[in-house]
């Protein structure tokens, strides 16, 4: 039987049970490897319960740094869960091994030639162990994690620190914790022949870069960018935004004086009511978010039509899940792009950024209430569920403290009583971008009334149909304003000009390295565009007009962001190749490659592009 | 289409402690049916807000859609205003107030945009107690899309086309009550003697302040068979607890007997003094409250007056906890967190 031979470069999948405490196991398994210097992207595919159900945990070691999913299955399996262990048997890549809890004797028909059955009897191991049922079973998890230190050559002292960590403040449960991972190691020593032939090693590859979720991140964002005002409503897999902002306030946002919260949150009644209070923190002059999935969305939109034509600032959190309607609600997506682009009835455009790593969501969610603020619009920062509720190695957080919020043009009392007229709705800088007021500023000026019905410069109601016109034209030049605002794409080109492009964002992004390379071994240099804004920049058109053709990557079925280029730029259809993968499952290079290779290899680019 | 009132006034116009006259609380000239209610409790509004002395540009006016939400046009020109979609004002009145606690906020909603659409969102404005005053201009009936029923109609009531209304009427006082509002009324636009020290006293109050306004629409419910109608209403109303309000900066002098009268004193020292009528409860007793409301519904009367009023209670920012200092004047020295607390955060993720 042929071996999979590999240091630092493999998949193990932790197959267990929600609700029997083996997350975190599993990520201190991940961090581990983490703080061995070792690039790891740990992926948790969970089903849409509380207990019971099977739930999955891969986690990629890529020395190589390749942190996208990797297509197919496992190299170790650890399979702790009986339901799902037929599945598990056969998600092991020949060649690999499979370790499994043998205090029950496995279903021979399970069996398999092609790989090595690592048996372990972690019940047994539990039950002479420790008296406390719940002992038993959450104990199993840190067995296995201390049996794989042994099987993969990990460092147990790395381990012992991380367990330390964990229980700060709970040190009484450092030791026991530590025996069971001894329990583990000693028994895969005794036991097995170790280490195996997959293996980890010390590295440097990780530097100073962190182990942390998008939802996190963006939760940290919003503090830093000034947030103030939050209304939100539960939905998975957005929830632990709000969470992560709330918790961080209570730590960082506490007036020392009087103790009491520079910050206010209130959880509404539904999605709603979540961004009615987000419109109505943003109308008053603090800046206000919500965050929410597909659905929330979806209730959203006629309030997001509202902050369009009425010109509120207000950003909105976007972790998009797989739809349409309940869809799969753990599994992930980039499905809510024409929704939120177009989000509400009449002529709207709403604008979109595309955070790809949590440290962008940092970033991206901090300036978004810059750009909401200037552009006085909502702000959508498009993540998703394998971005957010992930763990993802991630530059470091950072704050440069010579930074001011831009608040936009907003004009104070002074301010009023030095300008000549006043228009809420009056286009003074040629740029389609109006002068506003917070209520209370001033007694006499500047006092206006806001609505969603149509209104003269001058913020009075009116039909006159050249009066709207004229509004909606202007919104349209404040648009293009917004494009020269927002994040410029980022390029990654070839030295001698590819005629091919590929177009991505968001989490794509993290499949992108593995997948140049392998177009690359197959004699294929295409140039890279990843996409960080809607309306989309000059740079955006220029990219696919100085390419024959240009594949559009993306994680839904009928290709959204392909529709939106072709859409606001009047691009030939032809000339845009879709490569989408909407499985629930985050894309991997494997498929994008391979997509794209047979494409090329069917329809040679210079054909198409004549047509 | 709003139009611009003459500016012109007398220039022996009363003024308050401001030096502002009536004129300066006034809005755009209406554009609802003459003879419509809600410009009464539009007026009434202007009224309690001169005589109140509030500065203009420090209330802010919410209102949903319909036509009791277009009429904060006509209403506190100098104030700031949002008209926002249909029944959710609620939820942008608790963010305005969230980012600005200073302001005096006030909603003007009607039947459908509270009792229909606007249900959830108004169930929900009452239980965190926002500190504001939401006014229902209630006519029972739809008048901008033309005369269809409303959740408050009575059972048994007809339309104007002489429909029987099949559906029991929602009573939003009642709710208001068990979902925790600390200030009930309930008037009539007919009444400006009553609703004028209503208004006064909900809008010193802190917390949720909710006027039920039976506001008859002469346009499509004001026939022989509704019981919405100008002349049902006036047949139909029973005062119950009469209130006055004093401000706190006035001498307090009674004009009622010992034991016919009970103070309420609110947050800002004014009190309001009321007159028990003749079937009078103690308005500071919840189910006391309920109780008289449908006793008087059973026997075909509306009840008006304060209803409930709880001073002592807590409102949302006590509850969130919420600095005095209103959030949308913070900047970043305050807010931004800065590079240097990132270092421990990073190392939390390692």
């Amino acid at each position: 039987m042929k071996t999979i031979n590999s240091v630092n470069e493999f998949v193990i999948r932790f197959a267990n049970t929600n609700g029997t405490g083996s997350a975190s196991a599993n990520n201190m398994f991940a961090k581990a490897i983490f703080r061995m210097g070792v690039p790891v992207s740990p992926r948790n595919v969970f089903p849409s319960n509380i207990q019971g159900m099977p739930t999955w945990y891969d986690v990629r070691v890529s020395e190589k740094g390749y942190l996208g999913r990797r297509a197919g299955g496992a190299d170790i399996v650890v399979a702790m869960n009986s339901q799902s262990m037929m599945d598990d048997v056969q998600s092991v890549e020949a060649g690999g091994y499979f370790l499994y809890d043998s205090t029950k004797e496995i279903d021979p028909q399970l069996m398999r030639k092609d790989i090595t059955f690592l048996g372990m009897p972690i019940s047994a191991i539990c039950l002479r162990e420790y008296n406390d049922p719940r002992q038993r079973q959450l104990f199993k998890n840190v067995i296995y994690v201390g049996a794989l230190a042994a099987l993969l050559d990990m460092d147990f002292e790395v381990l012992k620190g991380l367990i330390a960590d964990q229980f700060k403040g709970k040190e009484k449960l450092i030791s026991p914790n530590v025996h069971a991972l001894e329990l583990g190691y000693q028994y895969a020593k005794t036991n097995f022949n170790c280490p195996l032939s997959i293996r980890v090693q010390k590295s440097d590859k990780v530097g100073n870069r962190i182990l942390i979720d998008g939802n996190t991140a963006a939760g940290l964002g919003a503090v830093y960018g000034g947030a103030t005002v939050a209304g939100w409503y539960p939905i998975t897999p957005s929830t632990s935004v709000v969470e992560n902002y709330e918790k961080y306030c209570n730590r960082l946002r506490i007036d020392p004086a009087s103790g009491k919260k520079n910050f206010a949150v209130m959880q509404a009644e539904d999605e709603l009511a979540a961004i009615g209070i987000a419109i109505g923190g943003g109308w008053n002059g603090a800046r206000s978010f919500t965050a929410t999935s597909g659905p929330g969305v979806s209730l959203m939109t006629e309030f997001l039509g509202l902050a369009y034509f009425a010109e509120i600032p207000v950003v909105l959190i976007d972790v998009q899940r797989a739809g349409p309607s309940t869809g799969m609600p753990t599994r992930t997506q980039q499905s809510d792009i024409l929704a939120c682009a177009y989000a509400s009835h009449g002529d709207t455009k709403q604008v979109l950024i595309f955070p790809s790593t949590p440290t962008e969501c940092f970033h991206m969610t901090a300036d978004a209430f810059d750009y909401a603020e200037r552009i006085q619009t909502p702000i959508m920062v498009m993540t998703d569920l394998d971005l957010g509720m992930n763990d993802h190695m991630s530059d470091e957080l950072s704050w440069d403290d010579s930074r001011t919020y831009d608040r936009g043009k907003v004009l104070n009392a002074q301010q009023l009583e030095e300008v000549e007229e006043f228009g809420r709705y009056l286009d003074v800088d040629g740029d389609g971008i109006c002068y506003r007021t917070y209520p209370g500023t001033h007694p006499e000026k500047g006092i206006y009334f806001t609505r969603g019905t149509s209104r003269n410069e001058y913020a009075a109601y009116t039909e006159r149909g050249e009066d709207y016109v004229r509004n909606m034209e202007r919104l349209n030049k404040k648009f293009r304003t917004a494009a020269e605002i927002l994040p410029q794409p980022e390029m990654h080109r070839q030295n001698k000009g590819s005629k091919i492009g590929v177009v991505y964002f968001g989490t794509t992004n993290a499949a992108m390295d593995e997948t140049f390379d392998l177009l690359r071994a197959q004699g294929q240099n295409v140039d890279g565009m990843r996409l960080k804004a809607f309306p989309f920049a000059k740079a955006v058109e220029d990219f696919i007009e100085q390419h024959d053709q240009v594949f559009v990557i993306e994680q839904n079925r009928d290709a959204q962001m392909r529709t939106l280029l072709m859409n606001e730029l009047d691009i030939d259809p032809a000339k845009l190749v879709k490569v989408c993968n909407y499985d629930g499952l985050p894309i991997t290079a494997d498929f994008i490659s391979a997509t794209i290779l047979d494409h090329i290899a069917v329809a040679p680019a210079s054909k198409v592009a004549r047509g | 289409m709003s139009y611009l009132k003459s500016k012109f006034h007398h220039p022996k116009l009363a003024k308050n402690d401001l030096g502002l006259t009536y004129r300066d609380y006034e809005g755009a000239l209406s554009t609802l049916c003459a003879g419509c209610g809600h410009d009464a409790v539009g007026a009434a509004l202007v009224q309690a807000c001169f005589e109140l002395s509030l500065e203009p540009h420090k209330v802010a006016k919410l209102s949903g859609i319909g036509c009791s939400s277009k009429a904060p046009t006509y209403f506190l020109g100098k104030s700031h205003g949002f008209n926002t979609v249909h029944g959710r004002m609620p939820s942008v009145a608790t963010g305005a107030s969230m980012a600005n606690r200073s302001l005096k906020y006030v909603g003007m909603s009607g039947d459908g945009d509270t009792a229909s659409i606007g249900m959830g969102q108004f169930a929900h404005v009452v239980r965190r107690r926002l500190d504001m005053t939401y006014i229902v201009a209630n006519n029972g009936v739809y008048g901008l899309t033309k005369g269809q029923t409303a959740a408050t109609a009575d059972k048994g009531s007809h339309t104007k086309k002489g429909e029987e209304i099949l559906w029991s009427a929602i009573d939003l006082p009642t709710m208001a009550l068990q979902l925790g509002a600390t200030f009930v009324a309930r008037s009539f636009s007919g009444d400006k003697d009553q609703l004028v020290p209503l208004l006064k006293a909900a809008l010193c109050h802190e917390g949720f302040a909710f006027i039920d306004v039976l506001s008859p629409c002469v346009t499509f419910n004001n026939h022989a068979t509704s019981t919405r109608s100008y002349d049902y209403v006036r047949e139909h109303v029973e005062a119950g607890n009469i209130a006055d309000f004093v401000p706190s900066r006035e001498e307090i002098t009674t004009k009622y007997a010992e034991g016919e009268s009970k103070d309420i004193c609110l947050h800002d020292g004014s009190l309001i003094r009321l007159h028990k009528g003749k079937d009078g409860y103690d308005p500071t007793d919840r189910f006391a409250a309920i109780n008289a409301i449908e006793q008087h519904r059973v026997k075909g009367e509306i009840l008006t007056g304060l209803l409930y009023c709880d001073p002592t209670l807590r409102d949302m920012h006590d509850f969130l906890g919420t600095t005095e200092t209103p959030l949308n004047t913070l900047d970043e020295k305050t807010l931004c967190p800065g590079n240097h607390a990132l270092a421990g955060i990073n190392n939390s993720f390692r």
